[in-house]
This record gives structure tokens, C-alpha cells and sequence, in this order.
């Protein structure tokens, strides 16, 4: 039945759908690629990771916050330790030291987030947060270390990754960034957990509401601490609003830019999202770390938005404001386009977005039906293989290929190295998803300098690095790359060589 | 130091409208190309761009404290020209954040000017248009294949020497002002060992057959490693990312080393992050502080690393949009508009502000929220590289600025 052609558009579909093929996997999967992608939708929600710490956000704000509160004691008892010192030697202690010191945590300083104490630990940043023991890095980031580490074991062991590609593409597209704070390094794996993977393969506007109300992005842009002006608490205190979520809700998770919202719309949907916060440390509204609606801080009253008025109670304003914007046609479109220029081409063929939009439209954001029509298309299938894989969809790729299973430090340092570590792109726009982004000069050199690395560490598990090209590549190992392989100086070499090959790197 | 009139007389100070309209009035002249680059002897120059990603707020790194309205506007985090702390002074009017010493030392010399008040043509609010707008150098939004320094280097003679070393993107990510046709070295701070040149040299046999965009990125990366290492960067690994300040030290070493090659490029790009500063801003401490610092250790970085051409160089330090005039419900700042733009260089004509003033009482704020721009950045920029490189008035403003025919080159800010 399949002939020569069909074999390669099945390889290429695996590469462009799928986290990359594993050794072993072979022809059938190629031949069967469409019936099998389609097999994975119609199977449903994708696997949660084992072996988290934390079940979800409530669990860990209350360990979160305990290991603040540890740090503060420990950072006083320091504070109080220097002043007796300084005061026993008077003058020994230069500025110069103190510059010296700050300079050296700059790095990876994290400051913890909760508002009435920011000031403060702000101030201190000089003084050396309590050290974990040796080897052991502190809470937040041991969670987030564990975190990838299991959600990289899933799209290791998976069939042709599907889902767990589509896991990424969300969690991007409704991005949180780890380096903004503790709660954000120690939610960002949970917010994957807990927002993005049940609603994949669900609709789209469970998906928004989801996420725009995890403790994680609340935190992330800065939505929970926006205070109606006139709520009680807003009339209370000289705090008002913070509209950066409402922005990028209707930017970067819904509209588009061009969308049409203005200025007004933005302020506007601040307004009917006040409240929508974190438990803080006391837990006076819940589990402390968790969602919660705070009426206290509810900017009351009926709020226009993009032409309509919500005159909803509470949270429920919010709710169908969302829920409207998940079902605006500049959403479907915004979507559509990212689909495909994730999937398909940096230029998305605007027939291609335009069928994705209308079913994203007619089915009422069913992402099952959009998937289906995007693997259904020709134009998808058979489009040339022009699309550089991502640090995250090359780092899946090689470890895949190779078998190697990656410890936290084989993750962690490559992706920190090629510019995309799991969850913290640079800002709330996620990473970039074009050539133009990581096929520059620099990334290929890098890139290279992390396949030379994956090369030797993975010599010994490819015995024979010739067969494992006609494994992993198939139908389409070029007799360049083949012979490129084959003349190798090493076996390492060799590895690196076929991961770097073009067929390789993109898809 | 001397602040003795800047409450009662603002109109009299130097940022107002005296320099801009001076620089203005000078396109007049028609503008005639300026060869002397090429001759013997002549200047060499070197043109940085630093974009700072998020949104700078200028209000806060250059107060206007001679402004009636800052300090209500700022509440808690404005800054004072006296007292612990106090900003440094400029001309009276303006102030510098007090984490900028070595600015205000550049200043002082004659070596930094700064235009307040300043923005792209963009007037939305998103920083991801807003910052594809300042690097492309496009009128608006949408155009994200080439950046305004890429066509800068196309646009210069092609046998020209500048022209063929390329422009130089730091980043594993370039940013987009240097992408397009012309060549772009990149080069970003090592994080960890490099490969091996016989399996570099081998993908690029292998590219060169198989794939030609792979090949072309490949090149350039060899070459400009080949540089970094005849100017003995040392290659070291570790640090800090590009919103910290060690990360900010080592981008801007790494870039002076480079761009102080004789045969490197002469034209970089780079950018600093975390500039969005929603919550919890601060003053003259704080989390913009702390930023503050970092782009002005980067300052006195370039200027070390550059010294043998220092008097030829020009940084231009640019960000997408200000932030709100007043301070938001949490202690930060909203997205804006107006804000400042900092030239700094032994090839700048400093020592002054460049500003036209707009003011800061509610009628006065663009939209009644942000600080108005009143000068088009894109003018700025036109000024400078048309006098490092000699470019024509018609060639920034078809090519390296498509649509600004009517916004003439500011004059008079390189010496």
C-alpha cells in the first residue's frame, strides 16, 4: 500500500507532530503515522507525570511558605550575627565588601514575592539567604528540578509524543516565567499539571480559565495583587489596579494584538478581574498557596467590555468575560496561526489557518476538532520539512534517539545553554517559535557544542551510530548524512553528527 | 551641587525646546554624504545598540524633579534631588537615578547625552509590537523579516569595509534589528565547552551539500569564534542571564571585545531584560535600581573594552515604550510611552539633555496616563548614523527607516 513517498511524509509527520522516533520504533509506525496521531486524540487526556512532589499549587504554597518563613529567620539571625561582629571590630567592614557580595548573588538572586514583605527583602539583598546542605539546592528550585525532570520522562517513554508536544505548545502560548518568584519557580511544573495537560484535549476556554486563575500566573502577572479602586480594599488603602494579565490575556492568550481591544477593554477586564488572587501565608480564604476569589478586593459594578456589559457577581464576571473572549473569531484566528506556524511553516499557508479557524470557530474551540483537521489537511502533511526544531523539541529528539535517560543536570544545563529551559521564556510572550529565533549563528554553534556533549556521554549505548541513522531516520537519511555518519572519526562524533545532520534538525 | 532654580524656572532650563529645535531646523541643509569614513586617517567608528526589553522607565531612570508633577505623580517611588540617595544632577531640571554613577560621570565629561521624552512612531502598548517596531525600524507593527541595523549595513558601498564584517547580534537568540540579509556574526557569553573544530568543520561540509541556511548560519558562527579568539575573550562559562548584572558585564564585555577588534565588526546589537517593572518598582533602591546599576556597570564596561576607539564610538541605549506617568496600584508602572534614550561615546556631542519637554500635568500626558513623546527616536537614530557612515537623507528614509521621509535626521549629535 504505502509506497516510497508515503513512508517519507510519514517520517517527516512523526518528526513535525511527534517528539522524534525511538529506536526500534520502525517502518509500521510510519506507514501507519496519520491512524496513529489520529489514535492519539481520539484516546483523550494526556498522562499526568509520577513522582512529583506536590500533588498541586495548595500543597506547595503551604511548603513554600514555610520555607520562606525559615529563611527569614535564618537571614535575621545572620543580620543580628554581623552587627555583633561589626560592632566588635568597629570599622573593619568596608562598603566594598558589601558591593562585592551583592555583586556575586545578582545571578540566581530570588527575592521572595509576597507582597508586604518585598520592601524589605529587597533591601536585605546583601545578606546570603539560608544555604541548603551541600549538593542540595533550595525548595523552590529542587521542585521545579523534579518537575521537568518527570514531565521529560513522560515525553521520553510516549508513543509519538502528540500530546506531549501539544503539552508544550500550550504551556508556551499560556506562559508563566519561573525566574519571577518562589511561587513561580516552585508552581511553574504544577501550573503545567494543573492548567495546561487536563484541558489539551478539551476545549480551549477551560483551558483559559484555567490558567488565568492559577496561583502561578495570578502571581506571574502580577493580577494578584490588582485591587479594584473601589472595592473595600481599594477604598481602604492607596492601592489600585495592575492591568499587565488583563493586557496579555487579550494579547498574547486570546485576541491576538490586532485583535480589537483598546486601551479602554484593557482596563476594563483589570477591573473585572480584580479579586482573582493567591491565598496568602494565613490561609484566611482557603489552602494557603491557592486560587481564591477575594470579593474584598472586587472592583463592584456592571463593567463594559468589547461592546457588551457584565453585571455578573463576583468571580462569575470574570468568568464570562473569558469565556466570551475564548469564543471571539479573532481568538479562533490567533490560535489557528499559532497552530500552524508551530506545526507547519514560519508563514503560515493562510488556507491551512483559515480551516483551522473555522473549525476552532464551529465547534466551539473543541481542540480535538482543530487537531483532527490539522492532521487531516495535505497541506500539513506534505509540506516540505523547512521548520528547525526547538532547543526543548531537540533535546526530547536526541535523548530519544540515543536512549539515553537524562538525569535533572542533562536537562537542565543543555536547555539553559541553547537558550529555552522549560518554563521561563524572557517575558509573558513565551519563546519564539521561528527559524529566524533559533537557527541564528549562535544558536547552531551552540547547539553543536551540546551535541559534541551528547555524543560522548551516549558512545557506549549506540553501538553501531550507522544503523541507529537508518533506525531513527529512515526514509529520509540522506546518503550525505549517511556517509557524514558512516566516515566519522569516532563514535561520538558520529552521534553528534547524525543528531546535527539537517534531517535531524528539522521537521 | 547647585539646585538652586530649577522650581521656578523650568522654561529656562536647557532641555526645553532650544536643542531640539536647533538640531531640527539643521535638515534644512540638504544632506550632503559624507565620504571622509573612507579616506585615510579618518574616523573608524563603532555603533552599538543596547535594547533594553520590557520598557525602561524613564521617568524613573532620568526624573524630571524641576517638573511641578513628578513627585505626586511617583508617590513613594520618586526620587529626591537631595537627601540620602538623591539623584544625581544633569542640568538642573533633569536628574539621573542614583545607581548611574558612571552616566553622570560620561555626562558630566561631555561623553552622554540624553533625549527625554522619546519613542518610536508605535502609540499601542504591547511590547512585543513595541519592540518589533523599534528593531525593525518599520512604521508599524507586522514586519519582522529584517532590522533597521541589518539594512543599515546593507545599505553602506558593498566593497566597503564595514559593510563586509557584518553586524554583530549577541545572543544564542539574535535579536531582530540585526536580522536580514546582510551578514550577522553572533556571539553570546560560553556556557559551556565548545565543540571540537573537527566536527564543526565537518557539519559545514555536511551543510554545505544538504542545506544552505544551515550553512550560511554555520559560517558566520566560525568566523566570528575565530575572532573572539585572536582578541583572547577568554571564553569563560557560568554567570548570570541578560536581566542581571553580571549577565549585563559579560554581554557588554564580550561585545566591546568584539566590535574593539580591527578586523571586527563595527556595528552590534545586544539587549538587556526585565525592565517591566509592574510591582514593586522602587526608588532609589530596589528592582529597577538594581537593573540601573547593571546597564551602567555596562557603560563603564564598553568604555574600558573600547578605549583605543572610544572617541569613535557611539552606544545608543533604546527601549520599546515609557511606562505610566503615575505609579499603578502596586507600587510599579503600566505600560506607557514616553520615555529616555541614553547616547554615550567619545563620538557623542554630550553633556546635554535633549529634550522637548511635554510636561506632566494631566492635560499634558499623552491619553492623560503616560508621558508624551515628543521626539521620534527613529529621528535620533537617523542623526547618529548619518553622521558615523554617511549615510544620504534618502537612503534612511526609504531603506533603514522605510516612511520617514518627513522626519528628518536630528543634527549635531556626533562630534
Amino acid at each position: 500500500m504505502a509506497g516510497p513517498d508515503d513512508l517519507k511524509a510519514g517520517a517527516v509527520a512523526l518528526q513535525r507532530f511527534g517528539v522524534g522516533a525511538r529506536p526500534g520504533q520502525g517502518e509500521a509506525i510510519r506507514r501507519e503515522a496519520r491512524d496513529r496521531l489520529l489514535a492519539e486524540i481520539a484516546a483523550g487526556p494526556v498522562p499526568q507525570p509520577q513522582g512529583v512532589a506536590f500533588s498541586g499549587a495548595a500543597e506547595i504554597g503551604q511548603a513554600l511558605y514555610a520555607f520562606e518563613d525559615q529563611e527569614r529567620i535564618a537571614r535575621e539571625a545572620k543580620r543580628v550575627a554581623a552587627q555583633q561582629a561589626q560592632a566588635a571590630s568597629p570599622g573593619a567592614q568596608s562598603a566594598g565588601m558589601q558591593v562585592a557580595g551583592a555583586g556575586a548573588m545578582s545571578g540566581q538572586m530570588e527575592v521572595a514575592q509576597a507582597p508586604a514583605e518585598v520592601k524589605s527583602s529587597s533591601q536585605n539583598q546583601a545578606a546570603q539567604p539560608a544555604k541548603p546542605p551541600p549538593n542540595e539546592p533550595a525548595l523552590p528550585f529542587r521542585t521545579y528540578r523534579d518537575e521537568v525532570k518527570s514531565r521529560v520522562d513522560l515525553a521520553l517513554a510516549a508513543e509519538t509524543g502528540f500530546g506531549e508536544r501539544l503539552v508544550m505548545f500550550w504551556s508556551n502560548h499560556f506562559c508563566i516565567g519561573a525566574t519571577k518568584s518562589n511561587i513561580c519557580r516552585i508552581m511553574a511544573g504544577a501550573y503545567e499539571r494543573e492548567a495546561i495537560r487536563p484541558h489539551v484535549f478539551g476545549r480551549f476556554e477551560d483551558m483559559l480559565i484555567a490558567a488565568e486563575s492559577h496561583p502561578a500566573m495570578l502571581d506571574f502577572l502580577d493580577n494578584r495583587q490588582s485591587i479594584g479602586p473601589n472595592s473595600p480594599a481599594g477604598r481602604r488603602q492607596r492601592r489600585g489596579l495592575n492591568e499587565n494579565l488583563a493586557r496579555e490575556i487579550m494579547e498574547l492568550h486570546t485576541l491576538g494584538v490586532s485583535g480589537g481591544y483598546n486601551q479602554a477593554d484593557v482596563t476594563n477586564l483589570a477591573r473585572i478581574i480584580t479579586g482573582w488572587t493567591v491565598v496568602g501565608r494565613e490561609g484566611v480564604l482557603g489552602f494557603p498557596g491557592s486560587f481564591a476569589f477575594n470579593a474584598g478586593l472586587h472592583e463592584p459594578g456592571v463593567t463594559p467590555l468589547l461592546g457588551r456589559s457584565y453585571d455578573q457577581p463576583g468571580r462569575a464576571q470574570g468568568v464570562a468575560a473569558l469565556t466570551d473572549l475564548a469564543r471571539h473569531p479573532s481568538t479562533a484566528h490567533f490560535i489557528a496561526t499559532k497552530l500552524v506556524r508551530h506545526f507547519v511553516a514560519d508563514d503560515p499557508p493562510p488556507k491551512l489557518v483559515d480551516l483551522l479557524a473555522a473549525t476552532f470557530r464551529q465547534s466551539g474551540g473543541d481542540l480535538p476538532s482543530v487537531y483532527r483537521a490539522l492532521i487531516g489537511s495535505d497541506e500539513a502533511w506534505k509540506a516540505p520539512a523547512t521548520k528547525v526544531r526547538s532547543p526543548q523539541e531537540f533535546l526530547l529528539a536526541s535523548y530519544r534517539a540515543t536512549g539515553l535517560q537524562p538525569n535533572p543536570g542533562q536537562i537542565l544545563g543543555p536547555l539553559g545553554t541553547m537558550g529555552q529551559p522549560f518554563w521561563q521564556p524572557s517575558g509573558p510572550n513565551g519563546y519564539a517559535d521561528t527559524n529566524a529565533a533559533w537557527a541564528s549563528a549562535e544558536g547552531i554553534k551552540t547547539r553543536i557544542d551540546v551535541a559534541a556533549g551528547w555524543g560522548r556521554q551516549t558512545a557506549n549505548a549506540v553501538p553501531d551510530p550507522r544503523s541507529q541513522a537508518d533506525d531513527i531516520l529512515g526514509p529520509i537519511l540522506s546518503p550525505e548524512t549517511k556517509q557524514a555518519v558512516a566516515r566519522a572519526e569516532s563514535r561520538p562524533q558520529a552521534i553528534a553528527l547524525l543528531l546535527m545532520s539537517p534531517e535531524f534538525q528539522r521537521r | 551641587m547647585d539646585h538652586h532654580d530649577d522650581d521656578d524656572c523650568e522654561r529656562m532650563t536647557p532641555s526645553r525646546r532650544a536643542v531640539l529645535g536647533a538640531a531640527g531646523a539643521l535638515f534644512a541643509w540638504s544632506f550632503v554624504p559624507k565620504f571622509a569614513y573612507a579616506a585615510a586617517g579618518a574616523r573608524d567608528p563603532r555603533f552599538l545598540v543596547v535594547v533594553l526589553r520590557g520598557a525602561l522607565d524613564g521617568l524613573s531612570a532620568v526624573p524630571p524633579i524641576g517638573d511641578p508633577g513628578y513627585a505626586g505623580l511617583r508617590e513613594g517611588i520618586a526620587l529626591a534631588k537631595d537627601g540620602p540617595d538623591a539623584a544625581l544632577p544633569l542640568d538642573g531640571f533633569f536628574y539621573l537615578h542614583p545607581a548611574m554613577p558612571n552616566l553622570a560621570r560620561l555626562y558630566k565629561s561631555g561623553q552622554a547625552a540624553i533625549v527625554h521624552a522619546a519613542a518610536t512612531g508605535y502609540r499601542e502598548r504591547s511590547h512585543f509590537d513595541g519592540q518589533d517596531v523599534l528593531e525593525s525600524g518599520q512604521p508599524g507593527p507586522g514586519h519582522t523579516a529584517t532590522g533597521w541595523l541589518n539594512r543599515l549595513l546593507a545599505s553602506l558601498p558593498a566593497g566597503e569595509g564595514i559593510a563586509r564584517k557584518g553586524v554583530l547580534g549577541v545572543g544564542v537568540v539574535p535579536p531582530l534589528v540585526v536580522r536580514g540579509d546582510a551578514p550577522v556574526l553572533g556571539w553570546a557569553p560560553p556556557r559551556m565547552a565548545r565543540a571540537g573544530s573537527d566536527l564543526t568543520m565537518r557539519l559545514a561540509d555536511l551543510y554545505g551539500q544538504r542545506d544552505p541556511h544551515l550553512a550560511a548560519a554555520l559560517q558566520q558562527a566560525i568566523e566570528t569564534e575565530g575572532l573572539a579568539q585572536r582578541r583572547g575573550m577568554d571564553g569563560k562559562m557560568g554567570g548570570g542571564g541578560p536581566d542581571s548584572v553580571d549577565g549585563m558585564r559579560r554581554i557588554a564585555e564580550g561585545a566591546a571585545g568584539l566590535v574593539g577588534a580591527d578586523d571586527g565588526p563595527r556595528i552590534a546589537a545586544l539587549a538587556f531584560e526585565g525592565w517591566d517593572t509592574h510591582a514593586n518598582e522602587g526608588g532609589a533602591k530596589g528592582r529597577l535600581a538594581t537593573l540601573l546599576g547593571g546597564l551602567d556597570g555596562a557603560f563603564a564596561t564598553f568604555e574600558q573594552g573600547l578605549s583605543p576607539v572610544w572617541k569613535d564610538t557611539v552606544v545608543m541605549v533604546v527601549t520599546e515604550f515609557g511606562r505610566t506617568a503615575a505609579v499603578n496600584g502596586t507600587t510599579g508602572t503600566d505600560h506607557g510611552t514616553g520615555t529616555v534614550a541614553f547616547l554615550v561615546g567619545g563620538a557623542v556631542k554630550g553633556g546635554r539633555m535633549i529634550a522637548d519637554w511635554p510636561g506632566l500635568k494631566p492635560e499634558q500626558l499623552y491619553q492623560n496616563r503616560d508621558l508624551k513623546a515628543t521626539t521620534d527616536i527613529r529621528a535620533v537614530a537617523k542623526g547618529v548614523v548619518a553622521d558615523l557612515f554617511g549615510l544620504s537623507g534618502p537612503v534612511l528614509a526609504e531603506k533603514v527607516f522605510p516612511g520617514t521621509g518627513d522626519l528628518g535626521p536630528m543634527r549635531g549629535l556626533v562630534i
